[in-house]
């Protein structure tokens, strides 16, 4: 008995669903290829929309409102002009190297969506090891954007590069953590049985590893609060300086797929995924990856950049013994009270998380002063 | 199970063929003069500011990386074994629980003591 199963529905007898769910093997491929592409791609341009109109609600601009109606059409004619451009490759940069870092980029961003659960069993593939998959497979991108730092022959590339490994590398530990803290509440690595054993949504029970999850996330983003690897000011573009055109444009594409598939993955995994009340469960699920999406703008939009080594201190000081303690206390709640009702645990989750929190903050400090890079 | 391996991998060969086909668009485009191809040495310079570029590049390594790789490794093979703790935590129980609470310590132990040698500092 999990800690949360008070409906009837028992997964240990109905099992892993059958991979022919529309049809046949082939069509249940055909047709889930289709829908991820287009869902991809269409939830991309949806996203940079959002994201340009929204970040300049926060900075009280308007945002592009000029190409088609309410600029809707922005994200069209940027991929257009993109494509027109002309494609350079800088002199004594590694040419293969320098082709190949946007596909390395690219592909394992767009895997990700394989284990996705769009509705009950709606997914490409129902992979048993669903999560652990996520993990693997997310973090493969980074190889491309060293690549990339690495193939163009420009310092500010390669500083870029390390920076994003060593962010990268740093953040991936609580990331992993925090999930581990999800999969002990459900007892399966599955999406699709993770959000299936949610009766109540998991960022109710794990504040805390939410918390964790959505700053590690960030972070693996490399999105505004983190972005030391682009960073301006200092390194002007980072890895993608070099990049002009379509290979630029793949680097674009891949950074927002990323934030669509941490969206989704937070969504099925402590916001219940498809699962909600009176409206069909494809749209629950859109509107919370939306939800969370321009949560994650808003982030990006109030925080300014962390320096690196408040950066690298935030993750290994207190996110990662945070994250391992939040698991501990988790594990033994699990064992403990296995058929209580979740409103005391709820409550005491709470307090945990604040009391962590508190206590943790307490145990270093951020220096001032100046750092070497 | 073995089924849903190979609608991943199809996948995968999907994912690559249209990345590619991406990039090499603009390449197809260059015969038909739609996309412009004529470079000369100042366009292909590496950028630095508009300066020119001195000494070598893939010489920089801050030696800082090399602790956090370290540390990295030997925590991210522990939250790998977690993985297989937390799915059958119903079936090991306290025992299990225990047993895995010594294993976090003794890699916690050499967690504390790289904090106490200051190697996570950033300096």
């Amino acid at each position: 008995m999990s800690l949360l199963d008070t409906s009837p529905i028992n997964w240990a007898t109905t099992g892993t669903l059958s991979p022919d769910w529309p049809g046949g093997y082939w069509l249940h491929w055909v047709v889930f290829t289709i829908i991820i592409l287009v869902f991809v791609l269409a939830m991309v341009m949806g996203f940079i929309y959002i994201e340009r109109r929204f970040v300049a609600r926060i900075q009280s601009r308007l945002g592009p409102n000029r190409a088609g109606l309410f600029g809707l059409l922005q994200p069209v004619f940027d991929a257009i002009k993109v494509l027109v451009k002309e494609d350079i490759v800088p002199a004594g940069g590694d040419k293969l190297v320098h082709w190949w870092a946007p596909v390395v980029a690219f592909v394992p961003a767009l895997m990700i969506f394989v284990v996705i659960p769009f509705q009950d069993g709606a997914l490409l593939a129902d992979l048993n090891i669903g999560i652990l998959y996520v993990v693997a497979v997310g973090s493969v991108g980074m190889v491309g954007v060293f690549m990339a730092g690495w193939g163009s022959n420009n310092k500010y590339s390669v500083i870029g590069a390390m920076r994003a490994v060593a962010q990268i590398i740093t953040y991936e530990i609580p990331l992993g953590l925090a999930i581990i803290s999800v999969v002990l509440l459900s007892g399966s690595l599955s999406l699709n049985e993770i959000v299936n054993s949610q009766n109540i949504p998991f960022i109710l029970l794990q504040p805390l590893g939410f918390l964790i999850y959505f700053v590690s996330a960030c972070a693996e983003l490399n999105r505004t609060p983190f972005d030391l690897l682009e960073a301006d000011s200092e390194i002007v573009a980072g890895y993608h300086i070099e990049y002009s055109g379509m290979k630029f444009a793949i680097f674009y594409l891949a950074e927002y797929i990323e934030a669509l598939a941490v969206s989704a993955i937070i969504t099925a995994l402590f916001l219940s995924g498809w699962r909600g009340p009176l409206l069909p469960p494809w749209l629950w699920f859109l509107i919370k990856v939306v939800v969370v999406f321009m949560f994650i703008v808003w982030v990006r939009g109030t925080i300014p950049r962390l320096r690196v080594d408040h950066a690298m201190a935030l993750s290994w000081k207190f996110l990662l013994p945070v994250a391992l303690l939040n698991l501990f206390i988790t594990s033994i709640e699990v064992i403990l009270w296995p058929l209580v009702l979740p409103w005391p645990i709820i409550l005491l989750n709470l307090a945990i998380m604040v009391v962590l929190i508190l206590l943790w903050s307490r145990f270093f400090k951020l220096g001032g002063g100046r750092v070497e890079v | 199970m073995l089924a849903n391996y190979g609608n991943v991998g199809l996948f995968l060969v999907v994912a690559v063929l249209f990345a590619i086909t991406t990039i090499l668009l603009p390449v197809f485009l260059r015969y038909f003069r739609i996309v412009p191809h004529k470079p000369n040495p100042v366009k292909n310079s590496p950028y630095e500011c508009g300066m020119e570029t001195a000494g070598k590049t893939w010489v920089q390594f801050n030696f800082r990386y090399y602790f956090y790789a370290l540390i990295f490794v030997a925590l991210d093979v522990m939250v790998f074994f977690l993985y297989l703790f937390a799915v059958g935590l119903r079936e090991i129980k306290i025992f299990g629980l225990i047993e895995i609470a010594v294993f976090v310590l003794v890699i916690a132990v050499g967690y504390i003591y790289a904090w106490k040698k200051k190697v996570l500092e950033w300096k």
